[in-house]
């Protein structure tokens, strides 16, 4: 019986055993590989669900891939709480073991040199969320009290009037949000190695409520990560109808690249 | 004082993680190499647009030409005002050969 060999992750020898329990894609179990004083960690994969068509077809198949990324992202995590793994993009499978090993020979000087980065670094994510527009308030029919009320309500000019005013809400919303996050931005850059902005989510997608404004990565030492999480979580209560998000410690998954995307 | 190393819980991505953050990740971020199983995630086709889409942006899905929601009816009401359209269009062009057949059979009918 053969299988192949998918690869999570690369990452230098370490003392601290996996999990026991830990499975991978597929349900097998991962287990280390060392070559040339590196690790990649593998696991056996079914030809049948990732040979070359068949991980196609599986990649188009949402409750498959979702499950994938979970396994994939499970074991990275289990990485990370033992030592400083580089995460492989999903899907990154060989024939067999020497497949592999060609591979970590090939890269031999990157791997090492992005370890030496980013030895003892985690990344942390930020969100931040322009809550839901609150409920426009029903224009009642007889007029409203406050300075700008006209006695003739429901008149074309009272409409104009209150769009231009709720245009302008909206538009101010906004301004803060974007200040917000250019000044939250900027504070978590001072407390953190690196960064990435990246695309904003799209809030029909990813199901969550309010628009994302920032989505940002820090790539912050192990040590520091606890001062940073406190961070956060002050900025939390500080701009009302804004919502910060923290997600992590991921694996320096947005920090593997050389260059800033 | 903290104890070195000491690592806080972790933050939204247990088992219930959000799906989006986790794709974002795996599928867009990490080392790309070309394994020698040749499944290149780099090509984009690769993906459903609509699983590509839940890690991009629309704007930015829009910019690589993805754009499926527009004509979807379920999710966009210009989708839902093309196919008023074309159901308009096509009840024209029934009403247009109706009336050619009334016009072919008007001269037969003529004294």
């Amino acid at each position: 019986m053969t299988g192949l060999r998918y690869v999570y992750a690369v990452c230098r020898p370490f003392g601290t055993p996996l999990q026991s329990q830990l499975t991978g894609v597929g349900g097998a179990p991962p287990g280390l590989l060392h070559h040339h004083g590196l690790i990649a960690v593998v696991s056996q994969v079914p030809e049948a669900d990732f040979g070359e068509e068949a991980l196609k077809a599986h990649l188009e198949d949402l409750d498959w891939l979702s499950a994938t990324a979970r396994a994939h992202q499970g074991v990275i995590d289990a990485l990370t709480t033992v030592t400083t793994p580089l995460p492989l993009r999903l899907g990154t499978v060989f024939r067999d073991c020497s497949g592999v090993r060609t591979m970590i020979e090939a890269r031999e000087e990157d791997f090492r040199r992005t370890l030496d980065r980013l030895e003892g670094r985690v990344e942390w994510g930020v969100k931040l969320y322009l809550e839901p527009e609150p409920e426009p308030e029903p224009e009642p029919e007889s007029a409203p009290a406050g300075p700008a009320a006209e006695p003739r309500p429901g008149s074309g000019r009272d409409y104009l009037r209150r769009r231009r005013t709720s245009t302008h809400a909206q538009e101010e919303r906004w301004q803060r949000a974007e200040a917000f996050a250019r000044t939250l931005h900027e504070r978590l850059s001072r407390n953190s190695e690196d960064s990435r902005l990246h695309a904003p989510q799209n809030s029909a997608l990813s199901t969550v409520p309010g628009r994302n404004v920032l989505n940002a990565a820090y790539l912050v030492p192990r040590a520091h990560s606890e001062e940073f999480v406190e961070l956060v979580d002050r900025t939390k209560d500080e701009a009302p109808g804004i919502r910060v998000e923290l997600t992590g410690p991921w694996a320096a998954y947005s920090f593997v690249g050389e260059a800033a995307p | 004082m903290t104890t070195p190393g000491r690592f806080p819980e972790p933050y939204g991505h247990g088992s219930g993680a959000n799906l989006a953050d986790i794709l974002e990740r795996v599928l867009d971020k990490g080392i790309v190499i070309a394994g020698d199983i040749r499944i290149n995630l780099l090509d984009i086709e690769l993906l459903t647009i609509k699983l590509r889409l839940i890690v991009a942006s629309v704007d930015k899905a829009k910019e690589m030409g993805i754009d499926w929601w527009e004509t979807d009816p379920a999710l966009s009401s210009r989708a839902r005002r093309d196919e008023l359209t074309r159901e308009n269009v096509e009840l024209r062009e029934r009403l247009a050969r109706l009336e050619e057949l009334e016009l072919g059979r008007a001269p037969k009918e003529a004294p």
